[in-house]
């Protein structure tokens, strides 16, 4: 049907785009190849406990820097932990701020940190939105009958 | 007559006569009884009186003359007869007392006399005794004299103190007015005055030394009298009315350490004298005695002594000077020798650099080329550019290569590698070249040749080509075979080279390499010459068999390091010829278990693609990664279990779980303790699950705390499919990775 290619598509071009703009990397991928018959709905799975992490982490970080003296261990264990989610779905410039996050919470500079805090929100929504985006898409996809192009 | 009573007084008339009888009678008598009283008292009081019995008898007679004379007052007048015979009596025992006292005179005289003579025996006996006693006391002084000098002159290692103190000692001891001493001069011709007590002459006055005086001193060791008017007792102008003392002279013996051999004292014609000359005060009167000749001549033996002790000395001296300049010499070459060392090193490490960046430039290039579109002439040209470029490369490479092997600052690369590949790439790489000229080329690989080893990979295969290719290079036709095996200890023992000890071990074996060809051979006469440098073999050199001589020399150089032999036969001249050689190489399995060993260059003989029921437990607290890492595991077929913390892995952790894989860098769970408490828990190594880390940073650091607490393998996150594939492999067949930094 004209509709699910068009689909298909669209989806191809849409996640193309993504990786181009570098919101996404290959580890996402990877994720990809490891859904099969006996894990359909992997990728959606392991997204959305991305997202759920990622909530609360940030939550924690807003509470934590805007205390008046800031536990920059906290800060840098809550960093850590939501740089890894991001590497292990390949949200790659939640990632790269992460990065830059975590070298501010060393430094105890609380500037840097609010700085990166507020790009981090950022990229995440970003994130969200695009892979919210993605998966529609695909739904879309299945709706009409057609699979999923790699 | 008548006899008349009538006693005529006759006193009147003699009466003074009478009476003068009567007193000296009286007189008389009292001395005669004093005198033995006097005798006995004397004798009594001498003990030694051997006469007793003759006094006795003397006594005896001289008291009984006193009686006689005592009886004698009473016969002056009318007696009776009692008086008469009283004195009869007493008179008869004097008579018998005074012959016997008479006769026994007679008899003791002689003996009287004899005492005298012994008297005067005794008293030259004391005269002499007092001599003896006089002499001796001189020797005894003397004695002390001598010690005196003794000490005085060995007191010092200086030669001039020395032989300065020996004058002036004994000049004071003898008292003597001049003392000299003359040395032997260097061409042993002449004596030289060196010395004087009183320097009044101008030293360096000289005597020849074969005067017959100064040989007749030379050829005794006593102090020998000699006359003041020799030459070398001339030492003062002699003033006329000087009557000049006596003058001794005695050798000295001028010792050296070449004098000295155990069974043979020098005689004295090889010796060298020098001559001590000693006068007596003039107008003295004074005459050398006996004690005082015997006291020069010990000194002039302690001199001796003494100054061959400083000769020694100075000699010692002198070798330690020579040997500090030696020294300091040495120290200088050294440095010097560094220094060039490290001047040539610098250079090679820049040229080495400088020379390999345009040929890597070239050879590039030059093979990139290849792969171009040309023409069949150009083809030609660039394959001629890369021939060439790779011989020079190759010659760069073995200059720079013999230059470090020469100075022993080459070390080898030891690793583990594998074998058997190393001959069979070599074989690869020869049989083109080799089918090129129509040589069959043979690998033989015995059966119990271990297929890893630990040793020198690239230096091995190495050396390996460069036998070989010098084997294909040197022959025009035929065929070569290539054995290799383990040389067995029997065999090894054959080996007489000089530099080649194999020891046996348990962790090591001899790879023995034997390469024979059919080609043009070598004559025996050239087989030492092989290994030395840049020297080719001239009765085949063609220009075309290239090579820059290096080759076997740089390969008897890291079969050395190996310590092993490298050696080639040959029967001659168009024979063929056998190059061998023997390498010590590590048995893997046996080798230390303390270190990890890092396998890099490992290809896991065969992947698996799937591990069906492989139970593996993951550790992750972040949800995120916890569940992707299980469903990579679940896509390959692995029945995963997951924890987020340290209490819930203790829990759930247990013999069926084969892989652990566990999050290191998360703060708050420590890994590394963990990774402690699970090999306390499982002390077994095959009950104890493979324990890897997954890291998001990989550095030395975490490398090396991952190795400390015992964990098998660490793989840097995120992991791809085919990563953990080929992981799951490799940890499944080694139980070891450690991914390359």
């Amino acid at each position: 049907m004209a509709g699910v290619s068009q689909l298909q598509k669209q989806f191809v071009d849409y996640k193309a785009s993504l990786f181009q703009e570098g919101v996404l990397d290959e580890q996402f991928d990877q994720l990809q190849g490891l859904q099969d018959e006996s894990n359909p709905n992997f990728v959606v799975e392991v997204v959305s406990l991305f997202f759920q992490d990622s909530e609360r982490l940030l939550n924690d970080l807003t509470k934590t820097l805007n205390q008046q003296g800031v536990d920059f261990k906290k800060v840098g264990a809550n960093v850590h932990q939501l740089k890894g989610s991001s590497s292990s779905i390949g949200a790659q410039r939640v990632q790269r701020v992460c990065i830059a996050f975590r070298n501010y919470g060393e430094e105890h500079n609380i500037e840097g940190c609010l700085k990166s805090l507020q790009l981090v929100k950022h990229e995440y929504t970003i994130v969200k939105n695009k892979l919210e985006t993605l998966f529609k898409l695909e739904q879309q996809i299945l709706a009409a009958g057609g699979i999923v192009p790699r | 007559m008548e006899a008349c009573n009538c006693i005529e007084p006759q006193w009147p008339a003699d009466e003074l006569l009478m009476k003068y009888q009567y007193i000296s009678d009286f007189f008389i008598a009292l001395a005669y009884f004093s005198i033995p009283l006097e005798l006995i008292y004397f004798v009594k009081k001498s003990a030694v009186f051997p006469y007793r019995w003759v006094l006795v008898q003397f006594g005896a007679f001289i008291v009984l003359c006193g009686a006689t004379h005592l009886i004698n007052l009473w016969t002056f007048n009318m007696h009776s007869r009692t008086v008469a015979l009283v004195m009869t009596t007493a008179k008869v025992l004097t008579a018998v007392v005074s012959c016997a006292t008479a006769l026994m005179l007679v008899h003791i005289i002689p003996d009287l006399l004899s005492v005298k003579t012994r008297e005067l025996f005794l008293k030259n006996k004391a005269a002499e005794l007092d001599r003896e006693m006089g002499l001796i006391r001189t020797q005894e002084e003397t004695g002390r004299h001598v010690r005196m000098l003794t000490h005085e002159i060995r007191s010092t290692l200086d030669r001039h103190t020395i032989l300065k103190t020996t004058l002036v000692e004994l000049g004071r001891t003898l008292a003597l007015e001049e003392c000299a001493l003359w040395m032997p001069t260097r061409t042993a011709l002449e004596l030289q005055l060196s010395y004087t007590l009183h320097q009044q002459n101008p030293v360096g006055h000289t005597v020849p030394i074969h005067l017959p005086v100064i040989n007749q001193v030379f050829s005794s060791n006593h102090a020998v009298k000699i006359s003041p008017n020799s030459p070398v007792a001339r030492l003062r102008p002699r003033a006329g009315k000087h009557m000049p003392g006596e003058v001794v002279a005695v050798r000295v013996p001028l010792l050296h350490l070449s004098n000295f051999q155990i069974n043979d004292w020098p005689e004295l014609s090889t010796k060298r004298y020098a001559l001590m000359v000693l006068m007596l005060p003039s107008d003295s009167a004074r005459q050398w005695h006996m004690h005082e000749l015997e006291l020069v001549e010990v000194v002039a033996d302690q001199v001796a002594v003494a100054l061959s002790h400083a000769a020694i000395l100075e000699e010692s001296r002198r070798a330690r000077d020579l040997l500090m300049e030696q020294n300091i010499a040495l120290d200088l070459a050294r440095r010097e020798a560094e220094t060039a060392i490290c001047a040539r090193n610098d250079f090679l490490a820049v040229m080495n650099h400088e020379m390999r960046t345009p040929m890597h430039a070239i050879i590039a290039l030059s093979s990139l080329l290849q792969e171009t579109e040309l023409t069949p002439e150009q083809r030609l040209m660039v394959e001629t550019i890369l021939k060439s470029s790779n011989l020079l490369a190759t010659l760069i490479n073995d200059v720079l290569d013999l230059s470090r092997l020469e100075d022993g600052s080459l070390q080898l690369d030891i690793a583990t590698f594998n074998l058997h590949s190393v001959f069979i790439e070599v074989h690869n790489l020869i049989k083109p070249i080799a089918s090129v000229k129509k040589l069959s080329v043979t690998l033989n690989l015995a059966a119990d040749l271990p297929v890893y080893a630990i040793g020198d990979e690239k230096r091995l295969m190495q050396t390996i080509l460069n036998v070989v290719g010098n084997a294909v290079k040197f022959s025009k036709e035929g065929s070569i075979w290539i054995t290799v095996f383990v040389a067995k200890s029997e065999s090894l023992r054959d080996f007489h080279a000089a530099d080649f000890f194999p020891v046996q071990s348990d962790n090591h074996f001899y790879l023995r390499v034997q390469v024979k060809d059919s080609g043009s051979g070598i004559n025996p006469q050239d087989l030492p010459k092989l290994f030395t440098k840049f020297a080719q073999n001239q009765s085949l050199a063609t220009r075309n068999s290239g090579g820059s001589g290096l080759g076997l020399a740089i390969c008897k150089r890291f079969v050395n390091l190996m310590e092993g032999h490298i050696w080639i036969e040959s029967e001659g001249l168009g024979k063929g010829c056998t190059a061998n050689f023997i390498v010590k190489l590590g048995y893997p399995e046996r080798s230390n278990e303390s270190k990890l060993p890092f396998l890099p260059k490992m290809r896991a003989t065969h992947v698996q693609t799937n591990f069906p029921g492989l139970k593996v437990l993951v550790m992750d607290d972040n949800g995120v990664s916890r569940s992707v890492t299980k469903g990579l595991l679940e896509h390959l077929g692995c029945d995963v279990t997951t924890v987020s913390s340290t209490d819930e892995f203790l829990q759930v952790i247990s013999q069926e779980h084969k892989v652990v894989f566990m999050d290191v860098c998360v703060p708050g769970i420590d890994g590394y303790e963990l990774a402690v408490q699970i090999h306390e828990k499982f002390t077994k190594r095959h009950e104890r699950p493979v324990l890897v880390a997954l890291t998001g940073n990989i550095n030395k650091m975490t490398k090396e705390s991952c190795m400390r607490v015992g964990m098998d393998g660490v793989i840097l996150k995120p992991v791809s499919v085919e990563k953990m594939r080929s992981v799951l492999s490799e940890l499944l067949e080694h139980r070891v990775l450690f991914e390359a930094m």
